[in-house]
């Protein structure tokens, strides 16, 4: 571990921010498109709107970047970088493969994760206010009540893991991991991949952003690059929150064979989780901002308690 | 994290002297000073939420301080509380109450030079305080020291008394906080249900409602309503 190992390992994490989150916005396209007939995305290009991506890119480039007059301008034009470099930093942490196969193995693994994690609500917090527009200003107080509420049974969710395995550095997890921790870990996958999902503010929990009522919530006054930023930093979100419960829940690099191929499987975990987050996005119709409350503290946090408790009776049981 | 640890410089410091500090040492003063820094930016400005906002770095900045003495774990517990938490429902307070975009006039208190001569009185005397007592202590930072087992094994091993003791104190606090925000004893008025959305419905159900209202046709609509209902 010497300086120039530390810095390929930064451009290695560097480059998969700048790829995966866009392979994971085209297959959004595609598979919208696909369940919903849409029509449009399939044009640009020629074969299935291969280009679509590309043209959205152009437009997004091509807009004028509007500050308005009102506005915090400082503070509106950071705010796009303080949501999207979390989950950069993040991705640092997550192993992809055994034996190093990290870009940093970080002690203290799922702490550092959610830790960073929960930065990103500045972002939103900082655009809605800074945009001086009282419905971006209750997007962003929507969403900071969200993303406070949600990451609770996610942190609980998390400590179960980390108690089954002893550990909280996630190689290790993935390590301790064993088949018959999918059954025993069921509720807490589902209820740290819920809540995942609602850190996203991804459909079914879009609250923040309602477009029929708050029109896209703290991000109404954002155009061009800075409005992709927003995007992006969704994308690698569901990249991140994929690849996470893939580490913590489904046994990362452990496959039905050859752990030598351990990354293949990772990725290929991960894609599933990321299609499915698509799919709910195409199937579920949006949760009422009381339902999407009621549904945090009188469903997620109760079973993820129980599933500590579960933990914690069959970790004795078994020592 | 230990490779950035190793960049910045050997561990071990190597003379032990203030004169000669190790390179890390140095990168310690220098994110001593950015914290200093944004302290006083955020005590010192006239913008509310900027305050808050250089909060963030100060507080920050001292995560960064608890990863170059090595202890990563406490640095996380910074960022994951106060970055994630605390500063986040500070924010979220100022903008429910009053944060106007640009300066606050009243944001100056008539106090502040008397805040000044307190704050400096008491960095003077921590600071005099902690340089007498560890003038000639070092300690020598071996990576891991501060890791989550060792960190783990100390809290659950020497300090369980004053955990727990912490633990009572913060679900005693909750539940006031629950009790506090569970106001009134019934009597002022029809309570909201809590979880529950509060549409506007009709007094009466309609079909009681329409007959009292209606003079011709009502006895028939009545009729029809009531026969529907059974």
């Amino acid at each position: 571990m010497n300086l120039l190992d530390t810095l390929l390992r930064c451009v290695a994490i560097l480059v998969v921010f700048l790829v995966l989150p866009l392979v994971i916005g085209q297959t959004e396209h595609k598979v919208m498109a696909h369940m919903q007939g849409r029509l449009g995305p399939m044009y640009a290009g020629g074969f299935h709107g291969w280009a679509q991506l590309v043209a959205d890119g152009v437009k997004f480039a091509q807009k004028e970047d509007v500050v308005p007059v009102g506005a915090d301008r400082r503070v509106f034009q950071l705010a796009p970088a303080v949501a999207l470099l979390p989950y950069l930093v993040v991705l640092l942490a997550i192993p992809v493969g055994p034996n190093g196969f990290v870009g940093q193995a970080v002690d203290a693994g799922i702490f550092f994760v959610l830790a960073v994690m929960g930065i990103g609500v500045l972002g939103s917090l900082m655009a809605g206010w800074a945009s001086a527009n009282k419905f971006s200003l209750l997007g962003g107080l929507r969403t900071a009540a969200q993303l406070m509420s949600y990451e609770l049974p996610m942190l609980l969710a998390a400590a179960s893991v980390a108690m089954a395995a002893g550990t909280v550095s996630l190689p290790g997890i993935v390590d301790a991991f064993h088949w018959w921790w999918i059954p025993w870990q069921a509720i807490g996958a589902f209820v740290f991949f819920t809540a995942g999902l609602a850190e996203l503010q991804r459909p079914p929990f879009d609250m923040p952003v309602a477009d029929s009522e708050i029109i896209f919530g703290a991000y109404t006054e954002y155009t061009g690059l800075r409005f992709a930023l927003f995007l992006l930093s969704e994308y690698a979100g569901i990249v991140v929150v994929s690849g996470l419960t893939t580490v913590l829940f489904l046994g990362g690099w452990h496959g039905p064979f050859s752990d030598s191929l351990g990354w293949l499987w990772t990725l290929l975990k991960t894609f599933a989780l990321a299609f499915v987050v698509i799919w709910l996005r195409v199937t579920y119709p949006r949760l009422r901002e009381d339902q999407l409350m009621r549904f945090a503290w009188t469903v997620l946090i109760p079973l993820a308690l129980a599933q500590l408790a579960l933990t914690g009776i069959i970790k004795v049981a078994i020592s | 994290m230990s490779a950035l640890l190793a960049a910045a410089g050997s561990l071990e410091p190597a003379a032990r002297s203030f004169l000669s500090p190790t390179g890390q040492e140095i990168v310690f003063l220098l994110v001593g000073i950015a914290v200093l820094g944004a302290a006083v930016v955020t005590v010192t400005t006239r913008q509310l939420v900027h305050a808050a906002l250089w909060l963030v770095v100060a507080l920050g900045g001292l995560a960064v301080e608890f990863l170059l003495l090595t202890a990563e774990f406490i640095a996380w517990v910074q960022v994951l509380i106060y970055l994630g938490s605390v500063v986040v429902l500070v924010l979220f307070g100022l903008m429910l109450t009053r944060a106007p975009i640009g300066r606050s006039p009243d944001a100056d208190s008539g106090n502040r030079w008397v805040a000044l001569a307190v704050a400096v009185a008491s960095a003077g005397t921590l600071v005099t305080l902690v340089v007498d007592a560890f003038r000639s202590t070092w300690i020598d930072l071996g990576a891991g020291a501060g890791s989550t087992r060792v960190t783990g094994e100390y809290l659950f091993r020497y300090w369980v008394l004053p955990f727990e003791a912490l633990s009572v104190l913060l679900l005693a606090a909750l539940v006031g906080a629950i009790v506090l925000s569970r106001t009134g004893k019934g009597g002022r008025g029809p309570r909201l249900r809590p979880g529950r959305t509060t549409t506007v419905r009709p007094a009466r159900p309609a079909s009681s409602a329409r007959p009292a209202a209606g003079a011709g046709t009502s006895a028939s609509a009545g009729a029809a309503d009531a026969t529907k209902e059974r």
